[in-house]
């Protein structure tokens, strides 16, 4: 069931950037569809009643490196995290690359709305 | 861009201090604690979009220019590209954590420990910090003080 | 798991409203508070690496976004585009959502984790051996600049390349070196 609401937020910002005429709304439903993807991917790590993957000092097993069993056992999936570390920080550089674009738009047409960019022959 | 009143600078010349000394934190005791290098690096950028925004445009720019941004930024990618062929030259493949399984152990939980790991978080984190910041150096310098229109060019056809 | 209710429930309706307000503005605001409850929902999540940078990068996106929309005359626009395109579009939409939920079916339950249960997976490998591997603590500080270093090296290249861009784009020095001969 959580799935399924996360899908419907992607679907919300697909609506937005395929449907609307101005080009910020576009840019703003692609930031929507990212939170999505990036939620969703958590999601599928996510352990019941887990514990987040740091080790601290009780954490440690009899030897100096080995971890206690109960940490294996217990800890959520560390893999999907590292990968939407990158794409956070990925969906911030290509945000400013949409927004620059835009602006250098609206200062050669004058305007935001995409219909109208179409039709002049500049 | 302008600045504000000098309640607001007043306040952001202290609190830019304490936001600079977390973002170096977060970035020094990332293989110990949450964070790492991008949070560490994102942090730095944005204590000094506070001082543009507070202090306005020219005031942060005589004291870190936009080459200078610049050439930061690609030290933070040269010194990571280091690491890596360190790794080569010291062990046998590419990204080897050479420092870890050769030289400098360390003590699990200490500061030292992780062998490159820091490392590689000091150079991401000085790398991402200094092209965020360049970003929106370049966006506030656009346009400088009215409103952007079409340029010039275009209200002469 | 009904804070994970409450949170999404928030985020769905900020999400609409960003989407069908007219004023760009109140849009920029709505996709702070879509951040906001991200962040929320990564640390109820147990992320709390991802939960940090989510909120840093969130508040320097709310500054470019207001830095393009409210130093512009247009901040109101003027509707959708015709009709017919409206209504495919939202059908095409409405089939997609209903594919992914039956695709959903097949995924395992919320709250296990598949990958890291089975021994000898990727995942169960860097919980298990991480600290003594590699010796750092966090470990997934552990995973992106060790095991998998070669993402963070592709992932720096990807930055650099966009910041390049929107450096180049934003330049103003090339258009007076067009205007002057003229």
């Amino acid at each position: 069931m959580p799935y399924a609401l996360c899908l419907l937020l992607f679907m919300i910002g697909l609506y937005c950037a395929v449907v609307k005429k101005n080009m910020v709304k576009i840019v703003i439903g692609i930031m929507v569809m990212e939170y999505a993807v990036n939620l969703f991917l958590i999601m599928l790590g996510y352990r019941m009643g887990g514990v987040a993957p740091v080790v601290d000092r009780s954490h440690l097993g009899p030897a100096a490196e080995n971890l206690a069993a109960g940490f294996i056992s217990s800890s959520v999936d560390p893999l999907p995290q590292a990968l939407v570390l990158t794409a956070i920080v990925i969906s911030l550089g290509s945000l400013a690359l949409m927004i620059s674009i835009c602006i250098r738009i609206y200062q050669r047409y004058g305007t935001f709305d995409i219909t109208e960019i179409r039709r002049l022959r500049g | 861009m302008k600045g504000m009143t000098v309640i607001v600078k007043t306040i952001a010349s202290w609190v830019k201090v304490l936001i600079f000394l977390f973002g170096i934190y977060i970035i020094l005791f990332g293989h110990l604690t949450p964070g790492g290098g991008f949070a560490g690096g994102v942090i730095l950028a944005s204590s000094y979009v506070l001082l543009m925004l507070s202090f306005g445009r020219e005031f942060v720019e005589e004291n870190l220019p936009l080459p200078l941004a610049s050439k930061l930024d690609c030290v933070g990618a040269f010194l990571f590209g280091l690491i890596a062929v360190l790794g080569l030259v010291f062990g046998g493949t590419f990204f080897l954590n050479f420092l870890y399984q050769k030289y400098l152990p360390g003590q699990p939980l200490h500061l030292i420990s992780a062998g490159t790991i820091p490392l590689s978080n000091i150079a991401i984190g000085l790398k991402v910090g200094a092209s965020l910041f360049l970003v929106i150096l370049s966006l506030s310098v656009c346009c400088k003080g009215r409103p952007c229109g079409p340029s010039t060019r275009e209200r002469q056809e | 798991m009904t804070i994970f209710y409450i949170l999404l429930a928030f985020m769905i309706i900020a999400a609409i409203i960003a989407v069908e307000t007219t004023d760009l503005l109140s849009s920029v605001i709505c996709i702070g508070a879509i951040g906001f409850g991200a962040s929320l929902m990564f640390l109820f999540l147990r992320a709390p690496d991802i939960a940090i940078t989510q909120i840093v990068v969130e508040v320097l996106g709310l500054i470019i976004l207001i830095r393009a929309t409210i130093a512009r005359d247009l901040t109101f626009i003027s509707g959708d585009r015709e009709f017919f395109g409206v209504v495919v579009s939202v059908v095409i939409v409405f089939v997609i959502f209903l594919a992914g939920v039956h695709v959903f079916e097949t995924l395992p339950d919320f709250g296990t984790p598949a990958f890291a249960q089975t021994p000898g997976t990727a995942s169960r490998t860097y919980i298990e051996k991480g600290l003594e591997n590699t010796g750092a603590a966090n470990i997934v500080a552990s995973v992106i600049l060790d095991y998998r270093a070669y993402d963070t090296l592709g992932e720096a290249t990807v930055l650099f390349t966009s910041i390049i861009g929107a450096t180049v784009i934003l330049r103003d020095r090339a258009r007076k070196l067009l205007e002057d001969p003229e």
